[in-house]
């Protein structure tokens, strides 16, 4: 824990607090470098030398060498305080790349693997008719449904989330505030699954609807609501309380400045933050499969009978198990992640082209 | 402990631009010298490369040779982290650690340059009376050192800084965020601590560089739109009565700045 | 039963005091700048405000029902599945709701997902941390954006596929380090293998899976505090003559300790409830058990309620993994309320600061 005790050794006990030249032997600069390649050489070496099949457990070698032996030579040159600092900052490092590492994997892999079905045919076609032996097939029918399924969550919980939202900055005081943000924050953390069981107990079991979109979207939107309450608060905080009082010293009444003075500076803010949301509840899987429950046939009818989605899709087809059906499931796996990495992508550029410039 | 610092022809800049130019001086050591200079001419970059914390900031650089005692410190093999622990600094704002109780503020120096732990208490305490702050806080130390008034909160960061003895001591406007009371408190302070430290000082208080000081320094910039320089630096009494140059007479008697 | 309005109304009677021309600037409450209690509070005066206040504070209230009825739902079917299970619901491992005589408990359930989340948060707040140190303290500024703007967005890469790369690419690889941990560490309880050599899709690679999912959520928050560190505390801790390790042993990571352990608990929150990934990856069952690194042994509350959906009898089957999805809810309701007590506690300390 602490350097008093590292590096006691290399000062006189005499002084309280050491004396320190301030030339210190240090290793020149391109020394990580070397060891770099020293590592990597050691780290090959004894990977060949002992057969290991795996090029992942070399590059483990390796690391293990360049972290252990910078280490020992910086200590035994430069003083532990050094060495420490070296360590600190091959750990950073490495825990970036492991990081880096499974990260880039996934979205490499979907892409090669889901490039090549990704085209025309795969967006307008249904799996009506398509057996999982089949090299036909697509995407169109859970494209339609997360589509409205996602609409119907966005324009159920978007206004009740904006309320509140308003709520709580604007008026809110006293313990219906409180409780409000308090259990904000419990439904941030419900599980998606939970958010799922909860919509299958009330609106299929007890009120006795069957399986449709809707009910899909009712779950979304439990999911949604949180997130973009939460996103729309803090942008409302942002928005200074000059404006309002301007707008309250002209005599408007304090709901059209809300609605037309404080919404507005705060709406780019709230878009990206629904956007967000949106890119979330599009690739939930779970409460769609308790309550949409999958369909191979074109259903544009959100409100009655089960249908697709591309989350479930992707699940489906996986689970038939046979290749041309994988290959439909990373397909369906691209495509998400595009929809997905391209609302963010959006919402986060218009975030920066419209932050208010007292954002900090 | 006290160390002499010779500045000998420094340039600093910030990525491209130029911020303090062809710099050339000596400070004596036991004593406390004052730089003085209007907004903006590069008095506290200046004084932020006497320890190398002026690299810190990305993009940063000097050249030029700063010699303590005749070591330079932008010598290749020299440790900015060694330069940093023998020329201490103090700043403008206090920034005591705010998670850190008021011993633990003192300590965390110690700790990093291995004292013992045996030691601490003592050093601890040693440097808390040095700081005119032991009578104060000596009920209170494993307080937030946060908790404390802005005035003592500064004297802490001084025992902070001067835990470690340091040869040097950089004080880059310490009192310019403190009250009148309190800016008392730290010049007094400065006039015992410089029996051990050579001692620096930033500051935009006229009167202050008067009173405390014994040697004087005015900074001006070259000129519209050039980097900051040293104009001229002499005993504070000649500074103030007598200036060799134009410029820091109008400084001084108020006409700019 | 709404608790009283939020503010101190001012006396005015709602409506009728609405004057044309009275000034709006509420008549007590004057000056405080940087707060306005009196100024956002007012809500009386015109129909409008009226309106609009209940509206919004309806919002907010149907929030409220809408969470009580999720916990109020979940308990009324989970009892029902609890007062017909045979077994203990607690206690028992196995589960076997569709018979005609249901036994089913949680105990092998939690303590598989327990287990699995663990072996995430031990994976990813190291590394996360570590690559927030990065890319916040280490890496060149241009390139640290860059950098927390691709890990934002593979935040949002959806779970369905990380579970279709988890058991297709990856469980195949994990071959190699469950046979050296089984042969090396098998010593180790939690990681005996009972069956070396079976293909791992166990909770340990599931584990894995869920690490990689949530490493940007801690990463993510912990790089927001870590940059928010005051430059005076870092220079402070230079200026004593810190190494850049001992400045951000002294300055950032104390500092940035609250936001580092809302972010792991959020992220433990989401892998404890994670769906489709384990249930992709893992291959079931039922015992309690330690062992990660064995397959068809253990799964986790809600990949059981994903596979198990499909051919629940109805209603005792999927009562009862609403039954087992109300001790989810549970679990997660108390994780986030340690990170939140956490926060608060250290916010207090913090706070008696300034």
């Amino acid at each position: 824990m602490s350097a008093a005790e590292l590096t006691q050794d290399d000062f006189p006990r005499e002084a309280a607090v050491p004396v320190r030249r301030l030339t210190q032997r240090r290793l020149p600069r391109w020394a990580p470098w070397l060891f770099l390649v020293v590592a990597a050489a050691v780290g090959s070496g004894i990977g060949a030398a002992a057969g290991l099949k795996s090029h992942l457990q070399w590059g483990l070698i390796a690391a293990a060498v360049f972290v252990v032996g910078q280490w020992a030579v910086s200590a035994s040159v430069e003083g532990r305080r050094r060495a420490t600092d070296r360590l600190a900052l091959s750990l950073v490092g490495a825990s970036f790349l492991l990081a880096l590492v499974p990260l880039v994997a996934v979205l490499a892999y979907t892409i090669s693997k889901g490039a090549g079905k990704l085209n025309g045919y795969f967006l307008t076609h249904s799996m009506n008719g398509v057996s999982a032996l089949d090299n036909t097939g697509g995407v169109y029918h859970a494209l339609i449904g997360t589509l409205e399924q996602v609409g119907i969550a966005t324009l159920i919980s978007v206004p009740v989330a904006l309320l509140t939202a308003v709520y709580l900055v604007e008026y809110g005081r006293g313990k219906l505030a409180k409780a409000i943000t308090f259990f904000v924050d419990v439904m941030t953390g419900i599980p998606s699954i939970v958010a799922g069981l909860f919509i299958l107990s009330f609106w299929l079991l007890t009120l006795g609807f069957n399986y449709s979109g809707f009910a899909g979207a009712l779950a979304l939107a439990i999911l949604m609501m949180p997130v973009v309450v939460r996103s729309t608060e803090d942008m409302l905080r942002l928005v200074p309380d000059e404006l309002r009082e301007a707008s309250l010293a002209l005599g408007v009444p304090r709901w059209r400045t809300i609605l037309k003075v404080v919404l507005p500076t705060a709406l780019s803010g709230i878009t990206t933050g629904v956007m967000l949301a949106i890119a979330r509840v599009a690739g939930e899987t779970a409460p769609v499969l308790l309550l949409v429950f999958g369909n191979d046939r074109i259903n544009n009818d959100p409100f009655s009978g089960p249908q697709s989605s591309l989350p479930l899709f992707v699940f489906e087809e996986y689970g038939k198990g046979n290749t041309f059906s994988t290959e439909r499931a990373w397909a369906g796996a691209l495509l998400l992640i595009i929809i997905v990495m391209l609302m963010n992508v959006a919402a986060r550029v218009l975030a920066r082209l419209k932050a208010p410039k007292n954002s900090r | 402990m006290a160390k002499r610092i010779d500045v000998d022809n420094l340039d600093a800049y910030y990525g491209k631009t130029k911020a303090v130019s062809g710099i050339s001086m000596t400070v004596e050591p036991r004593s406390v010298t004052a730089f003085i200079g209007p907004s903006g001419c590069g008095k506290s970059t200046f004084l932020r490369t006497l320890n190398r914390m002026h690299e810190v900031i990305p993009g940063a650089r000097v050249d030029g040779r700063v010699l303590l005692d005749d070591e330079d410190l932008y010598a290749p093999q020299v440790d900015p982290v060694a330069v940093r622990r023998t020329v201490g600094m103090v700043f403008q704002r206090p920034n005591p650690f705010p998670t850190m109780s008021v011993y633990e503020n003192v300590a965390a120096g110690l700790k990093l340059n291995g004292v013992r732990k045996a030691d601490l208490d003592d050093v601890v305490e040693k440097s808390l009376r040095g700081a005119n702050l032991w009578e104060e806080v000596k009920g209170r130390l494993k307080k937030p050192g946060a908790g404390l008034s802005g005035g003592q909160q500064q004297r802490l960061c001084i025992a902070r800084a001067i835990a470690v003895e340091p040869a040097v001591l950089l004080m880059d406007e310490p009192c310019s965020a403190l009250d009148p009371i309190s800016t008392l408190a730290i010049e007094d302070l400065m006039g015992s601590l410089k029996e051990r430290f050579t001692i620096v000082i930033v500051t935009h208080n006229m009167q202050q560089a008067a009173r405390v000081s014994d040697r004087t320094a005015f900074f001006n910039l070259e000129g519209p739109g050039r980097p900051g320089t040293l104009i001229e630096m002499d005993a504070t009494e000649k500074i103030f009565s007598n200036p060799g140059v134009k410029d820091t007479e109008d400084y001084i008697s108020g006409r700019f700045g | 039963m709404t608790p009283p309005p939020p503010t101190r109304r001012p006396a005015t009677t709602p409506g009728g005091q609405a004057s044309p021309g009275s000034v709006p600037g509420p008549p007590s409450g004057g000056p405080e700048a940087p707060d306005h209690p009196s100024l956002r509070g007012r809500g009386g005066g015109r129909a409008g405000d009226r309106v609009f206040l209940g509206l919004s504070r309806g919002a907010g209230i149907l929030l409220l029902i809408v969470i009580a009825a999720i916990a109020g739902f979940l308990l009324y079917r989970g009892i029902n599945a609890i007062k017909v299970d045979q077994g203990n619901f607690l206690t028992t491992a196995g589960w076997d709701p569709n018979g005609l005589k249901p036994v089913f408990g949680v105990a092998a359930l939690v303590v598989g997902t327990v287990l699995s989340s663990i072996v995430a948060m031990v994976i990813a707040v190291p590394v996360g941390v570590g690559v927030a140190l990065f890319i916040s303290h280490y890496a060149p500024r241009r390139l640290a954006q860059l950098l927390g703007w691709v890990v934002d967005l593979l935040a949002a890469v959806p779970s369905v596929v990380y579970g279709l790369w988890g058991t297709l690419f990856l469980v195949p690889k994990m071959m190699g380090i469950h046979t050296w941990l089984g042969s090396y560490l098998g010593w180790v309880p939690v990681f005996n293998q009972s069956q070396p050599g079976a293909y791992p899709r166990t909770l340990f690679t599931a584990g894995v899976v869920l690490a990689i999912m949530v490493l940007p959520i801690i990463t993510a928050m912990s790089r927001e505090v870590f940059l928010q560190t005051p430059r005076a505390h870092e220079e402070a801790a230079l200026a004593l003559g810190a190494t850049r390790w001992e400045m951000i042993r002294t300055a950032v990571l104390p500092f940035g300790r609250p936001g580092v352990i809302s972010g792991s608990m959020l992220a433990l929150g989401r892998a404890l409830g994670e769906t489709m990934a384990v249930a992709m990856v893992i291959s079931q069952g039922f015992n309690v058990t330690l062992h990660l690194l064995d397959p068809g042994t253990s799964t986790t509350i809600a990949a059981n309620i994903a596979n198990g959906f499909g051919e629940a009898s109805r209603p005792v089957g999927v009562d009862a993994l609403i039954a087992s999805g109300l001790v989810l809810f549970v679990i997660t309701l108390i994780v986030n309320g340690i990170a939140r007590w956490i926060v608060a506690r250290r916010k207090e300390f913090a706070g008696s600061a300034a």
